[in-house]
Parts: structure tokens; C-alpha cells; sequence
């Protein structure tokens, strides 16, 4: 009898609870018709982004006639702009969390329900097959975020409410896609407030740890750092295998080479475009950087020796009479 | 008739020297940076570019006290090359390598007091001191500072531009090099040229003739 009047109260305090939050309606109502363009489920997702969008919410208990206001975990947020402008813009919010999130408060056993991974969606479908997830996987589980970090997850690079195509996506700059893809890596690994969360080790400097690389600021705005710091394959479009910090790359003709490891990496995608399309060696690197040793002429080469040795000949010619007439 | 004489001063000759050993750096440590390779045995790719970037800043305040000095001291005569008859010397001289020199025939411009240099000499050293050189300091210098001057310029075809002024420059001041060293064996000996930039003395002709 305790137990039924218990749970008959909990459910009666808790449906008499109800969020009270929201911003400047006119405004949200023009940036809604916006998001429509992208997504179907646009008013049942405002169910959740009403609180999870927003940096405090409302908790109203009509039964006692109280409401306070609370913050909103920041790990928890999604901001509707980012939402709408990524890769996963078109779903709803129940499509990939349960159902029982509707209730308020979440049930336990919801949030306790274990967030889907990215293979969960995309491995072993053909429709996923070109971008090679299982590969990417299987070398993710290799990579020092999966076995020397506890409770890594592809959500630590890849939030799947904010990411973005950038490599991939036409409308992008190779810059801008450095600079995403850089961002994610700095969002830890140069924000101690968040790698302490990861990690017991002490906080590093990346610029101190880079002070052997000449042109700092030009090699970080024009390459990845997993260029360096992943096992490059010829499986994975996109390297995951991040290796640990004795195994990167440190000799710099690796990148600056007729063989450049840029070809194999960030310019993957590309490489399958003639190497002479701007008449250089790696020319697809040249395009959007000129990288010395990578980016070499070859007419002009070719020309070079043949001066050069012409050269050569016109002085052995001349040694050879002066040989012949004592001079 | 010739006779030695001290022609070269010790400040012309430490200049000279210096600038043969920078060169010499520049163009090792160059090659070895445009034809870089994981196997190559090369200069290393990291050592290259410091000592190429080191030698080239040392290279231009050569260069500049060359350019300084041949406006405010008398040096600049020996650089003067009237346009009028030009062809006509250059032909006598070249004439004079191809053919004469086999003949036994004297050379049509002797080293006198006051002309150090041959017509064909001349135009090499004011075409490579006066335009080689100055590019490939210029170019140089640009990309050191690739992310300031170039990319404010012009962008990245600005980086490639400046790029092939460089190694072009650089190739033909390599050229430049391998005849230069070649021409100085016709000398009053074959070794007298190579003494002369080390002990400052050189066989003058007394007689002075007109170019």
C-alpha cells in the first residue's frame, strides 16, 4: 500500500511539473521557417530544444504554485543554428534518442540508454560503403583514444548534432577544412578544462610541443594534424588511427617529397585527378599550397639539366682544343 | 709586357670569398631542398633550410655593401659599359675564346690598371650582380615571410611566382658559377687567376690599351 501511494504521488508531483522556457518568440518563429527548408520535424523537435537549446529553463510545479530557474548543463545543450547546418540536419530528435524522452522528467532508463555510435548508423550499409566506416572503426579501436583513454567515444570528435562535412563538401575551402578539423582536435588537446576530464596527465602547450616546426603558424593553417599523427592506409579515406606521440611524423621530408604523405592524406580525395593538371608533380597540393620538395616542374627540370649539361659540353669542347693546341 | 701587381685589395678578395662560400651553401643546400627524399643522401631537409635561410641573410648585407660600395667608391668604373660599340666587343672577345686563343693570338682586352674586366666578363657580372643576384635576394626574402608579404600580395600564385624566380635565378647563378670558375683557368697560367684571389696579386698588362 506504501509503495502504490508512493508511486501515485511521484506521478502526480512529477506530471504536475512543466518547462516554462523560451526566447524571443518572434525572432524563433522566423528562424523555425528557416529550418523547415532542412528538416520535417522542426515543431517536435522544438519539444526538446525549448530546454536543451537554451542556456537556462524554467521548472514550473503548477501543484505548489513554485517555479525556479536552472541552468542548462552545457554537455547537454544543442543549438538549433548548429543543428540545422549539420550533417544530421534533417532528423528528429526521436530518431535516434527513445521515446521515452518525452516524459518530464526523463525517465531513468532512458537517460541511462547507451547513445548510439557512428557504425551503429552507418557500418555495413551500402549506402555508407564508399566513406568505409568499418575500416574507420577498426582503425579508431586501434588509436590511442581507444585504448588509452576510458570512456572515448566518436562523440568526443564527432558531437553528431554539430558535425560538419568539410574535406568532402564542395562549398568548403581545403582552409576551412584544416581549420574544422584542427579545431577538433584543439578543443582537448589545447583546452586543459576539458582534457582533464579525459586524462590524468598534465596540462601541454602545442605550440611548445611544435617548436621544432619552422613556419608554425603556415604548417598548422595548411595541414591537418592528423597528417602527422595518424598511421596513414590506403583503406580509410580519413586516417582514425592516432598513434602515440613517439610515432609521429617528425622528419619533414615525408611531406616535402616527390612521395609527399600529403598525397596519401589530406589531398586523398583528390589525388585520383592527373598529377600534371597544373604541369607540377603533386599538383593537386600545389593548388592550395606550394610545398617545397612536393611541388617540383618537371619541364623545367628537364630544362635545367639540359643547360646544364650543355653547358658541361661547351667547356669539355674547349678543354679538349685547348688540350690539342697547348693553351 | 706583364708584370704582377697588386690588383686585387684584401677587402675585394675577403668579399669575394665570402660570396663563393655563401654561393657555394646556396646552391648545395638548394638542391638539396627542391630534389628533398626520405632516402636521398642529401643534406638533411630541416639543416638545408637553415643553413640555406642563414646563408642567404648573409649573402644580401654582402650583396648591399657590394651595391653601396660600387656608388660611393671608384670600384664602379670597372662595371661601366658603354652601350656604343658593345656588340662589337663582345665579338672580339668571344672570337677571341673560340678561335684567337688557339691562334696564339693576344687577348684583345688585357687585364690593364684600369680595366679588371673583359667586355664578355662585364656584361656576365652587371647582367648577374645587377639583375640575378638582386631577384633571387628579393624572391629569397619573400619567402621567408611567405604568410606576411607574399600572401598579402598576391596569394598562394604569388608563393609560386616568387618560388620560380628564385630556383630560376638560383639555376643560373649556378651556371654562372661552373663558367665562371671554367673561364678563370684562362688566365696568365691556368692556376695564376685562382693565386690571384688568394694573395691579391695579378698579371697587369703595362701598356694601356682603349675599350
Amino acid at each position: 500500500m506504501k509503495i502504490i501511494i508512493s508511486f501515485l504521488l511521484t506521478f502526480f508531483l512529477a506530471s504536475s511539473l512543466h518547462i516554462a522556457a523560451q526566447p524571443d518568440s518572434a525572432s524563433l518563429s522566423a528562424d523555425l521557417e528557416k529550418y523547415r527548408e532542412a528538416n520535417d520535424f522542426v515543431d517536435e523537435n522544438e519539444a526538446c530544444f525549448k530546454c536543451h537549446a537554451e542556456t537556462k529553463y524554467v521548472l514550473v510545479d503548477e501543484f505548489f504554485g513554485r517555479e525556479i530557474t536552472e541552468s542548462m548543463c552545457p554537455d547537454k545543450m544543442v543549438l538549433r543554428d548548429e543543428y540545422y547546418d549539420m550533417v544530421h540536419k534533417s532528423f528528429a530528435c526521436l530518431d535516434c534518442h527513445a521515446y521515452e524522452y518525452e516524459e518530464f522528467p526523463h525517465p531513468l532508463e532512458a537517460r541511462l540508454e547507451e547513445p548510439y555510435q557512428c557504425i551503429d548508423c552507418h557500418g555495413y550499409d551500402e549506402n555508407y560503403a564508399q566513406y568505409q566506416f568499418e575500416n574507420i572503426e577498426m582503425e579508431y579501436m586501434e588509436s590511442v583514444h581507444a585504448t588509452n583513454v576510458d570512456n572515448f567515444s566518436c562523440w568526443n570528435c564527432h558531437d553528431p548534432h554539430t558535425y560538419q562535412l568539410t574535406v568532402r563538401d564542395e562549398e568548403s575551402t581545403i582552409k576551412e577544412a584544416i581549420a574544422y578539423n584542427n579545431d577538433i582536435c584543439l578543443s582537448c588537446h589545447s583546452d586543459f578544462s576539458r582534457f582533464e576530464l579525459l586524462t590524468d596527465r598534465e596540462e601541454i602547450s602545442i605550440l611548445d610541443t611544435h617548436d621544432w616546426l619552422p613556419h608554425q603558424a603556415a604548417h598548422f593553417g595548411s595541414v591537418r594534424c592528423i597528417e602527422c599523427h595518424t598511421a596513414i592506409s590506403d583503406s580509410t579515406l580519413v586516417a582514425h588511427h592516432v598513434q602515440p606521440i613517439e610515432k609521429a611524423v617528425k622528419k619533414c621530408a615525408e611531406c616535402h617529397s616527390k612521395n609527399s604523405i600529403l598525397m596519401a592524406s589530406l589531398y586523398k580525395h583528390e589525388a585520383k585527378e592527373s598529377r600534371k593538371k597544373y604541369g607540377f608533380i603533386n599538383g593537386v597540393i600545389l593548388n592550395e599550397a606550394y610545398v617545397i620538395g612536393a611541388n617540383r616542374n618537371p619541364t623545367l627540370v628537364t630544362l635545367t639539366i639540359v643547360l646544364f649539361l650543355l653547358t658541361l659540353g661547351g667547356i669539355s669542347i674547349h678543354i679538349i682544343a685547348r688540350i690539342i693546341f697547348k693553351k | 709586357m706583364a708584370k704582377l701587381s697588386y690588383h686585387y685589395p684584401l677587402i675585394i678578395r675577403i668579399w669575394h670569398g665570402l660570396n663563393a662560400l655563401l654561393i657555394l651553401l646556396l646552391i648545395a643546400t638548394g638542391i638539396s631542398m627542391y630534389y628533398v627524399d626520405p632516402d636521398s643522401r642529401l643534406i638533411e631537409f630541416s639543416l638545408a633550410v637553415q643553413m640555406h635561410n642563414i646563408s642567404g641573410i648573409i649573402l644580401s648585407f654582402s650583396y648591399l655593401i657590394f651595391f653601396i660600395g660600387n656608388i660611393t667608391t671608384g670600384n664602379r668604373k670597372y662595371y661601366k659599359m658603354p652601350l656604343k660599340g658593345l656588340g662589337e666587343r663582345l665579338l672580339k672577345q668571344s672570337r677571341y675564346y673560340a678561335i684567337d686563343m688557339f691562334k696564339g693570338k693576344k687577348k684583345p682586352y688585357p687585364i690593364t690598371e684600369e680595366r679588371k674586366f673583359n667586355p664578355l666578363q662585364k656584361l656576365f657580372y652587371v647582367i648577374i650582380m645587377y639583375i640575378g643576384v638582386p631577384l633571387v635576394i628579393i624572391s629569397g626574402w619573400g619567402l621567408l615571410f611567405p604568410e606576411s608579404i607574399i600572401k598579402a600580395m598576391f596569394g598562394l600564385g604569388g608563393v609560386l611566382i616568387t618560388v620560380l624566380v628564385h630556383v630560376a635565378m638560383g639555376f643560373f647563378i649556378s651556371l654562372f658559377l661552373v663558367i665562371h670558375i671554367y673561364v678563370s683557368t684562362i688566365g696568365h697560367t691556368r692556376s695564376a687567376n685562382f693565386k690571384s684571389i688568394i694573395n691579391g696579386y695579378g698579371w697587369v698588362e703595362e701598356t694601356e690599351e682603349v675599350s
